[in-house]
């Protein structure tokens, strides 16, 4: 007998579990893959804020509701191609957004793609996410820009003129900075040999002495360490506690609190480039976004929490535009964005599906990251 | 590379190799006793470390006072996973292969517990302002820490070798190594013992997992994975089992790892790769490990 009602509590949950995910006429479905667990949490995490706030704010499209699903992609590529699966097939999706982590949008991508959803991209920087991806768009700028900036910061800002760099070899996202920097900086001083060394690490490894050691020896005048914010941290106080007092630069994956409550003191001067700050607003929605993200979360906001804002508004905004939530039309909808006001700033797609945006410089001063000046696209 | 530039490799090496060998110490004694290779190890250094955090944290104690504490919870921890993951499996006769598994799903819920309740972002570790000091000896740049850990590692091996071979518990263990029932008939209470090697075996991976936070101070749920693993190779190479073995194991890891990168920079993705072969060669060798036993097997 209590076996029967098992049975039946147990058919019961199976069907709930089948039906929740369905899509009704009167609702959007719209999907989040974020890392939110692993080495990179913080930055889905981040970004989790800004589309929550903005589905917040504005939670109807076409008069219906939006239902967001949010799935973890766990700082895994495997996993990332899996939830995007997942979120199309189990939740019947109309739109993506995410996922912080180049390699990771490049993993979830091409699964997109082969569906016929479009995705839109907070903040994966590296040029291959949407190239040759009709389906991939993104909210920021891209790497061979960001890369300018931090050559330009190297060279105009700090003066330098022999610089080292220090990768991590697993992930695109570093390499393709690493590179577009070196290029960058190579332009300014004319000189292939003005980047005197390139060294590499690996996510999840903790110690960098044997690298930093290496690189002192070619006597370089800054480092660029375009990694993810926690290794960089480690990396950064490694290098103080080995001596080497000379000028640290990073990129937007740098900006997180959790770099500078690991690297304390050490982290001070550190320069990133990254896509907006809340103390220089771009547009009246910035403003808007800042005072009622302020007014949710009780801190300021991260850039990433604005380009997870202003992705999830591009997509209402295409489907808006489009007038039906059928994939295809939302995804040339998006296509065709023109001047959208952003949190980060007016986003125009350009024929690869990116954004040209405005870049902002960043220094760590007494133990916050502080606006240093803005770079203007190329 | 100049003879400075060497200096401070070694040095670096020194550091990473002492790591390694305190946390392969807790693996291989366990095995040593058990034959069972805890593979949640990691997780329990992990554990340690974070106990300690929160001891700081949450309950603002002074920080030598949280880590004391750290190691007696995190015994208590080892402890309570032996209870529930290892020892209804023995106690079944199920063979080894199962235990072993057992050790794997402990290792993942371990993990998965983590994240659940700590959430998966990093966190800053406490470092006590004299181990952070630095020091300057020659052209050669080290922190305090660096003369503080292989002294913490010799007494360790100290405190382990007393327990083992010196006191009567360790007595009881040695036997356990070497025949469960025929240790059983001699009047020992073999759970009561085992219980003892995990609480032994977990303190020190609570005291691993401190050390390793106080030098890389961004610890998260899954930050025991790879020193676990690696630190288990370590055990394997010095011949899993013995003591002294897996302190050379750890500090001939440590070694290769930042030597790899010293000779051959342009390489430095390579780093495990590098270390990984020699390994494989030394065990192609000698595959017993540096200093294992020979095992004759009974048929």
């Amino acid at each position: 007998m209590l076996a029967k009602k098992m049975r039946l509590v147990l058919i019961l949950l199976t069907l709930l579990l089948v039906f929740s995910g369905t899509s009704f006429a009167d609702q959007v479905n719209i999907g989040v893959y974020e890392p939110l667990t692993g080495p990179m949490a913080a930055g889905g995490q981040m970004t989790l804020e800004g589309i929550r706030l903005a589905h917040e704010l504005y939670p109807t499209v076409l008069g219906k509701e939006v239902r967001l699903f949010v799935e973890d992609n766990k700082t895994d590529k495997a996993e990332a191609a899996l939830t995007v699966s997942r979120l199309i097939e189990l939740r019947n999706v109309v739109a993506i957004v995410g996922t912080y982590g180049s390699s990771l949008a490049m993993s979830g991508g091409p699964v997109a793609e082969t569906a016929g959803v479009p995705v839109m991209g907070c903040s994966p920087t590296h040029p291959l996410v949407t190239q040759g991806n009709d389906y991939y768009f993104r909210a920021c700028f891209i790497d061979p820009f960001q890369g300018y900036i931090m050559a330009k910061y190297a060279y105009e800002t700090l003066g330098a003129r022999k610089v080292a760099i220090i990768q991590d070899i697993a992930q695109d996202y570093s390499v393709g900075l690493a590179h577009f920097f070196r290029q960058a900086f190579v332009e300014f001083t004319g000189d292939p040999a003005s980047v005197v060394g390139l060294t590499s690490y690996q996510t999840l490894d903790t110690d960098f002495t044997a690298q930093l050691t290496y690189l002192r020896g070619l006597g370089p005048e800054a480092i660029f360490a375009p990694g993810y914010y926690g290794d960089v941290a480690l990396l950064v106080t490694q290098a103080r506690e080995l001596g080497l007092g000379i000028p640290f630069l990073g990129g937007d994956a740098c900006e997180a609190p959790e770099f500078i409550e690991i690297g304390g003191a050490y982290v001070e001067g550190v320069a990133i480039s990254t896509h907006y700050s809340a103390d220089a607003p771009v547009t009246d929605e910035s403003s808007k976004f800042v005072a009622a993200f302020i007014e949710k979360y009780g801190y300021s906001p991260s850039a990433f929490a604005a380009l997870g804002y202003d992705a999830y508004r591009l997509i209402l905004d295409a489907i808006e535009r489009a007038g039906t939530t059928d994939s295809g039309a939302i995804r040339d909808a998006l296509a065709e964005t023109y001047r959208f006001e952003g949190a980060t700033g007016y986003i125009t797609m350009d024929e690869d599906g990116n954004a040209v945006k405005t870049g902002v410089i960043l220094e760590v001063k007494d133990g916050e990251f502080v606006y240093a000046g803005s770079v203007e696209p190329r | 590379m100049t003879l400075t530039h060497f200096f401070q490799h070694l040095a670096n090496g020194v550091y990473l190799g002492s790591l390694y060998a305190l946390i392969a110490i807790g693996y291989t004694m366990v095995y040593g006793i058990l034959r069972l290779i805890n593979f949640a190890h990691g997780e329990l250094l992990i554990v340690g470390a974070f106990i300690a955090y929160y001891g700081i944290l949450i309950f603002h104690l002074p920080w030598w006072f949280s880590f004391i504490i750290a190691i007696a919870l995190g015994a208590l921890v080892g402890m309570s996973l032996e209870r529930v993951a290892y020892r209804p499996l023995r106690e079944r006769g199920a063979p080894r292969i199962s235990l072993l598994v057992s050790a794997i799903g402990a290792s993942f819920f371990l993990q998965n517990l983590g994240l659940v309740i700590i959430g998966g972002r990093h966190k800053s570790f406490y470092r006590p302002p004299f181990f952070a000091q630095t020091v300057q000896l020659g052209d050669v740049t080290v922190m305090n820490f660096l003369f503080v850990l292989p002294i913490i590692t010799i007494i360790i091996l100290g405190i382990v070798f007393f327990l083992v071979y010196r006191s009567k518990t360790g007595m009881a263990m040695r036997a356990l190594a070497k025949d469960y029932p025929t240790a059983r008939l001699m009047g020992i209470n073999i759970n009561r013992i085992i219980a003892y090697t995990f609480a032994l075996g977990s303190a020190l991976a609570a005291i691993g997992g401190i050390m390793y936070a106080l030098r890389y101070p961004a610890i998260h749920p899954l930050a025991g994975v790879l020193p676990g693993l690696k630190c288990f190779i370590a055990a394997v190479v010095g011949g899993i089992g013995n003591v002294p073995g897996a302190v050379l194991g750890g500090f001939l890891l440590g070694m290769l790892e930042i030597m790899g990168i010293a000779f051959f920079p342009h390489l430095a993705g390579y780093r495990d790769a590098i270390a990984f072969i020699v390994l494989i060669i030394i065990l192609s060798f000698k595959p017993t490990g540096l200093l294992g036993e020979q095992v004759v097997e009974k048929v």
